[in-house]
C-alpha cells in the first residue's frame, strides 16, 4: 500500500515529491536553462519566444510570465529552480519569500529581524490541532519516533 | 594513517557569500553574524589541515533534475565555481584531492554505500559559502576539497540515520588511507529555514538549540527524526539538516563541542556555524 504523505499536512509547504516531480519537470528544466548567461540573454529579450523551446502546460507558462511564485509552485515547480527566474529578473530569494507569504517586502524584512516566522500555529493546517506550548524538541519528537515504531 | 580530526557545520546561506563578495559584511545587519565566524577561521588558521570534505547539497546547478544521485563524490584535481544564474562567486577554483578521494569512493562504495563519482563538476554556494566563512578570503583555499553532495532538492533526501552511517564508513575508510593526513569533515546546510510557500521564514529557535546540544548529547537519537519532522518544526528547507549527521557520524563517539555561534537571520534562514573535535573528551 502507498505511505500516506503525512507532510501535505504542513499549511503552505509544497514538498517536491515525485507527484510534483512528474508535472513540474518541464518547467524546472526550463529555470535551470536560466544558469547560462546567454539563455537569461534571450528570455528577457522575448519570454514568450523563449518559453516556446520548452514544453510548458499553459498554467505553467502563464504563472512564469506573471511571476506568480506560489502559481509556479502548485503546477511543480521546485523552488531551487523558480529562484533562477528571481535572479534573472534581479530579485532576491527574501523578496520572493516575501511575496510567496503574501506581505510586503518591509514586513517580511521586519519578521525576520524579530526571528521570523514562528512555528507556533503553522505546523498543521488545522492549526488547532496537535498544538503544544512550546513545541517539542528534536529529542522528544525522536522519542515519540521510535515509541510509534 | 590519515584521521578525522574535527567536524564543521555550517550555514550555507547563499546572501552570506554575496555579503562577503560585495564587502558589506561590516553593516549593522550582518555584522553580528560575521563578529561570531572570526573565532572560527582563527581555530581552523591554527588547525591547518591537510584535506576537507565538504559534505553540503548542489541547487540545481552542478546537477539537474535530469539525474539525481543521493550521494555524490567528487574526485577531480579541480572544480570550477558555478554560476547559480547571476554569475560565478568571485572565489578561487576548489582544488581536489584525487588521491583521497578515489580511495573513498572504493572503501564506501565495497563497504555497501552506493556512491555516483563526479569527474566533472562546478560546486555552488553550498560548498564555497562554507569555505568562506571558515577561511575568509584568501587567494587560493588554504587546503584541497572532497566534495560530496547530497540530493535534498527532490524529496526524499536520505534519512538521518543513512547519513549517520556514510559518516561512520567515511571515518573507517578515512583510517585506512596510509597517508598521514589531518583531515576535517564539514556537514552544511541548516539551520531552521523555509524558502517557499506562504509559510516562508519560519524559523525555530528551540528546535535547533535542541539539535545543537543533541549532536554531542545523543547523536544517535537525533538519526531517528523523520524528514517530516525536520519539515514540519524547521522548515522545508531544515531537512538539509541530515547532512550534519554524514559529519557527526565521521567522528568519535565522544567528540566534543568546542565552538558555538546561531544567527537569526541570514536574510530567511537560522545561521549557525559549530566545531566538534575529536580526543578532547576528559
Amino acid at each position: 500500500m502507498t505511505e500516506p504523505k503525512d507532510y501535505e499536512s504542513i499549511p503552505g509547504t509544497y514538498v517536491y515529491d515525485g507527484a510534483r516531480g512528474r508535472v513540474g519537470y518541464a518547467l524546472n528544466m526550463f529555470c535551470m536553462s536560466l544558469n547560462k548567461a546567454e539563455n537569461r540573454a534571450r528570455f528577457k529579450a522575448d519570454p514568450e519566444g523563449f518559453l516556446d523551446g520548452f514544453k510548458l502546460s499553459p498554467e505553467q507558462r502563464r504563472a512564469v510570465l506573471a511571476r506568480d511564485w506560489l502559481g509556479m509552485l502548485r503546477v511543480g515547480g521546485n523552488i531551487y529552480y523558480t529562484i533562477k527566474i528571481a535572479f534573472c529578473d534581479g530579485l532576491t530569494f527574501q523578496d520572493v519569500a516575501g511575496m510567496m507569504s503574501g506581505v510586503s517586502k518591509e514586513t517580511y524584512v521586519q519578521m525576520m529581524l524579530a526571528g521570523g516566522r514562528s512555528p507556533e500555529g503553522n505546523r498543521f493546517k488545522s492549526a488547532a490541532a496537535a498544538q503544544t506550548p512550546g513545541g517539542p524538541g528534536p529529542a522528544d519528537l525522536a522519542a515519540k519516533e521510535s515509541a510509534n515504531g | 594513517m590519515a584521521k578525522i580530526v574535527a567536524g564543521i557545520a555550517c550555514s550555507h546561506v547563499p546572501a552570506i557569500g554575496v555579503a562577503m563578495d560585495r564587502g558589506t559584511t561590516g553593516t549593522p545587519y550582518w555584522e553580528p553574524l560575521f563578529k561570531g565566524y572570526a573565532p572560527a577561521r582563527e581555530w581552523l588558521a591554527e588547525l591547518k589541515p591537510d584535506v576537507a570534505i565538504v559534505v553540503y547539497n548542489d541547487h540545481a546547478n552542478a546537477l539537474s533534475l535530469e539525474l539525481i544521485p543521493t550521494f555524490l563524490l567528487g574526485v577531480a584535481g579541480e572544480f570550477p565555481i558555478a554560476d547559480e544564474g547571476f554569475g560565478p562567486r568571485p572565489v578561487p577554483l576548489v582544488k581536489g584531492h584525487p588521491e583521497l578521494a578515489w580511495h573513498l569512493a572504493e572503501s564506501l562504495i565495497l563497504d555497501e554505500f552506493d556512491m555516483t563519482i563526479a569527474n566533472e563538476m562546478p560546486v555552488d554556494h553550498g560548498l564555497t559559502v562554507p569555505l568562506s566563512v571558515t577561511c575568509g578570503q584568501p587567494a587560493q583555499w588554504p587546503f584541497p576539497v572532497i566534495p560530496l553532495c547530497v540530493n535534498v532538492v527532490q524529496y526524499p533526501p536520505p534519512t538521518g540515520a543513512r547519513c549517520f552511517k556514510l559518516g561512520q564508513a567515511i571515518r573507517r575508510a578515512v583510517e585506512r588511507f596510509d597517508q598521514d593526513l589531518k583531515v576535517v569533515i564539514y556537514g552544511t546546510g541548516g539551520m531552521s529555514h523555509q524558502l517557499q510557500g506562504e509559510r516562508a521564514g519560519l524559523i525555530n529557535r528551540s528546535f535547533d538549540t535542541a539539535f545543537m546540544d543533541g549532536l554531542t548529547r545523543d547523536p544517535v537519537a537525533l538519526t531517528r527524526l523523520s524528514h517530516t519532522e525536520y519539515m514540519r518544526e524547521a522548515g522545508s528547507e531544515g531537512v538539509e539538516l541530515v547532512m550534519w549527521h554524514v559529519m557527526r557520524g565521521a567522528l568519535a563517539d565522544d567528540a566534543t563541542e568546542v565552538y558555538r555561534h546561531y544567527h537569526v537571520p541570514a536574510s530567511n534562514t537560522a545561521a549557525a556555524l559549530l566545531i566538534l573535535e575529536n580526543g578532547r573528551a576528559t
